[in-house]
């Protein structure tokens, strides 16, 4: 199952390198990372999305804990989480090709953030699935590049991860 | 007050009570020896960075508390890594202290700039570089406070010079408080209580003693917890004179270089509580068998040590000193009734081991050296082993009722015997202090014999030459079919001839017969001594 951490971090320089060293020395193996500061400036929020195949989540968040940068941490099932990500595709288009493509890419929730000649910038914010699923849309047409930020979340409810 | 940087720290120092550092200095820390040199604080001065780091080592555990190094930027700073590394593997407390280039060029590879906080990144508990003058203060506090609390370890500080130079208003905290670190201290009264519960289940239970016993000061209530529960007490390499080597109940070393009886106990356990030991594949080779096999309760300050290695049936998370109490409160002494056979049964294998103190024709049987050299040291002597068959032999002759056994376990870094054996002395000069090295391992660090001349530090050595790297030769014997490479030790220098170059006393002998004599000067010496002992090189560890 996938695991989304939440880990408040104090928003030191070196403070990411001090996670990702932990993880690749570790064997540790991240889906995505993403990292922004939070309402309080001096707090950063790294979100890791890890598979835990091999039952390694529990030592993941123990060895995360003991790195004095880190505040606080919080393991969330998928069920128990909002996320989203964002992805930029540039597609290749023609006059043949570009009112298809932009109709799927609509179909599918994103948006046309540039259009050339021979190419579409499709722009879509949404859950990690359905950003799989427009890019399995576009690929027919032929991929010029994809970029992709990482997953954020957000525990549901009213509840929330605070330092205190 | 004002003053420099460099003044608080030495100042920091000295509000922490340090009152001996090890280092070597060069450009970059210059600054720091210059306010060094106008204060009380002792510094000695290695021959190379390493020692530095294994002599704080020494120090740190004679002292239970953390100890300083200090160096120079680039070279200085990555040949100490080796010492930085080797603390962290045992979880030594460490302040340690880096000049680092002028801060404007840092990252630009000037002259001896390397980024030595990222260096260490991997085998070190926090790094800090000092960047703002303002700082200095809380980050040497907060250095201290981190090395010496919770599952201790090494903190490094890296200071550029230009930053040494600057000005501050510098008064030193009393109270230190990070919102990120909050180590645990009383294990959980509901764990405490399942503890026990299976505890009087049991009706072969051990105790695991790791180094953790150490870190936490815990030697005493480990004693009472036994003594209360009669529950025999087994020892990791690190947790070597947990209890003391004379309590009855102490059955010796387990793991690949353990004793029979001890390992036995282990395999034949029902019920182990495992004290501060890490469960390190040395000591503990095969976890998942035990685990299927056996109730396990680990104790340990580490979270993340706990179910690392082994599945464990009951975590008790806490400073183990104060849980070894709550448990011995919380059992009932009637418990004891319960194994009454299972110890008949351990000390039946026990009787039937007989270590071979023979003959050896025309060597010296290092394992009746060691045997001998621990009934005659002083009651509360340290005996510090390097690497290799060496310590072996020494862990398990150590005998010394109120003695400490210092090694270096995780790492298990060749050349660490002489320079922490002079970290410990200088921490305890009352004490009678050996280190045990092969010589191979000796030549690792033999450039320290001139610190002990210069610093006045009494260390006896003894060296078991058997003109091979002993340990990997053995390996080579048994797991290459005997083709032996790169273990041949041709070429070293005659070491009563180095010796006598400090002018250090010695003596080389070659026959059992010889041990007594040689054991009355080495250990009679005023000053340093060394004692080569000439081993074959087929001698085997077990
Ligand atoms: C720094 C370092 N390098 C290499 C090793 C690998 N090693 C382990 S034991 C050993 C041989 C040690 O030889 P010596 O010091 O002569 O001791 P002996 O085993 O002969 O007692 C070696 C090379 C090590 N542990 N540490």
């Amino acid at each position: 199952m996938k695991h989304t951490l939440s880990v408040l971090v104090e928003n030191h320089a070196g403070v990411l390198s001090r996670i990702s060293g932990l993880f690749a020395r570790r064997g540790f193996n991240i889906d995505s990372l993403a990292v922004g500061t939070t309402a309080d400036p001096a707090v950063s929020c790294v979100t890791l999305v890890v598979d835990d195949k091999q039952n390694e989540v529990e030592q993941i968040t123990k060895q995360l804990n003991k790195l004095i940068d880190v505040i606080k941490l919080q393991d969330f099932t998928p069920e128990e989480i909002i996320s989203r990500e964002l992805i930029l595709i540039k597609v290749s288009a023609n006059d043949q090709t570009r009112s298809k493509i932009a109709e799927l890419a609509q179909l599918a929730g994103g948006k046309i953030a540039d259009i050339t000649r021979n190419s579409l910038t499709v722009e879509c914010c949404d859950t990690t699935d359905r950003l799989e699923n427009l890019l399995e849309l576009m690929r027919p047409y032929g991929l010029k590049r994809v970029v992709r930020t990482g997953t954020i979340a957000l525990e549901k409810g009213s509840e929330q991860l605070t330092i205190e | 007050m004002k003053m420099t940087v460099s003044q608080a720290m030495v100042s920091c120092l000295e509000q922490e009570g340090i009152r001996q550092i090890f280092g070597y200095p060069g450009a970059t820390i210059c600054p720091f020896y210059d306010a060094l040199s106008r204060s009380d604080i002792r510094h000695v001065l290695v021959r190379t960075e390493q020692n530095a780091g294994h002599a704080a080592n020494g120090y740190a555990r004679m002292t239970g508390k953390p100890a300083v190094c200090v160096v120079t930027s680039g070279p200085g700073a990555t040949n100490l890594i080796t010492g930085i590394s080797t603390a962290y593997m045992d979880s030594i407390p460490m302040v340690i202290i880096t000049g680092q280039v002028v801060s404007n060029l840092l990252g630009s590879d000037v002259f001896q700039e390397v980024d030595i906080t990222g260096a260490c990144e991997p085998f070190i508990k926090h790094s800090y570089l000092l960047k703002d003058p303002t700082q200095v203060a809380r980050v040497f506090k907060e250095a201290f406070y981190i090395a010496g609390t919770g599952r201790p370890g090494p903190v490094l500080i890296d200071v550029p010079m230009d930053v040494q130079k600057m000005e501050v208003d510098f008064s030193y905290p009393t109270e230190v408080s990070i919102r990120s670190y909050k180590p645990s201290s009383k294990g959980h009264p509901g764990q405490i209580k399942k503890a026990a519960a299976a505890i009087a289940e049991a009706r072969h239970p051990v105790i695991i003693a790791g180094g953790g016993v150490f870190s936490a000061g815990a030697e005493k209530e480990l004693l009472a917890f036994s003594q209360k529960t009669r529950i025999p007490v087994v020892n990791t390499l690190m947790g070597i004179g947990a209890v003391p080597s004379d309590y009855d109940l102490r059955l010796g070393m387990i793991g690949m270089h353990g004793v029979r009886h001890a390992n036995y106990a282990v395999h034949q356990a029902d019920l182990l509580i495992l004290a501060g030991s890490r469960v390190a594949d040395r000591a503990i080779p095969s976890p998942t068998v035990l685990a299927r096999q056996k109730k396990i309760i680990h104790m340990d300050i580490d979270p993340a040590e706990i179910g690392k290695n082994l599945g464990v049936d009951i975590p008790v998370v806490g400073d183990i000193r104060l849980m070894l109490s709550q448990l011995t409160e919380e059992i009932d002494a009637a418990v004891s009734e319960n194994w009454q056979d299972w110890l008949e049964e351990l000390n039946g294998v026990r009787q039937k081991v007989h270590p071979d103190y023979g003959p050896r024709d025309g060597y010296v049987n290092p394992k009746l050296l060691m045997h001998q050299l621990n009934q005659r040291a002083d009651r509360n002597a340290i005996i510090v082993s390097d690497v290799g068959q060496n310590q072996m032999w020494s862990a398990n002759e150590f005998a010394i009722p109120q003695g400490r056994f210092l090694t270096s376990g995780g790492m298990g870094t060749m050349g660490y015997s002489l320079p922490a054996a002079m970290g410990a002395n200088a921490a305890c000069p009352d004490r009678q202090t050996i280190a045990v090295c092969g010589d191979g391992s000796f030549q690792m660090c033999s450039m320290e014999l001139a610190t002990l001349v210069q610093h006045r530090l009494p260390v006896k050595i003894v060296v078991f030459s058997n003109n091979r790297l002993g340990m990997v030769r053995e390996h080579q014997t048994v797991a290459y079919d005997n083709n032996l490479t790169a273990v041949f030790l041709d070429g070293s220098p005659d070491f009563a001839k180095l010796a006598a170059a400090y002018q250090i006393p010695s003596v080389r002998i070659h026959e059992n017969s010889e041990i007594d004599n040689a054991l009355t000067r080495l250990l009679e010496a005023e000053g340093p001594f060394l004692l080569e002992a000439m081993v074959d090189p087929l001698e085997t560890t077990l």
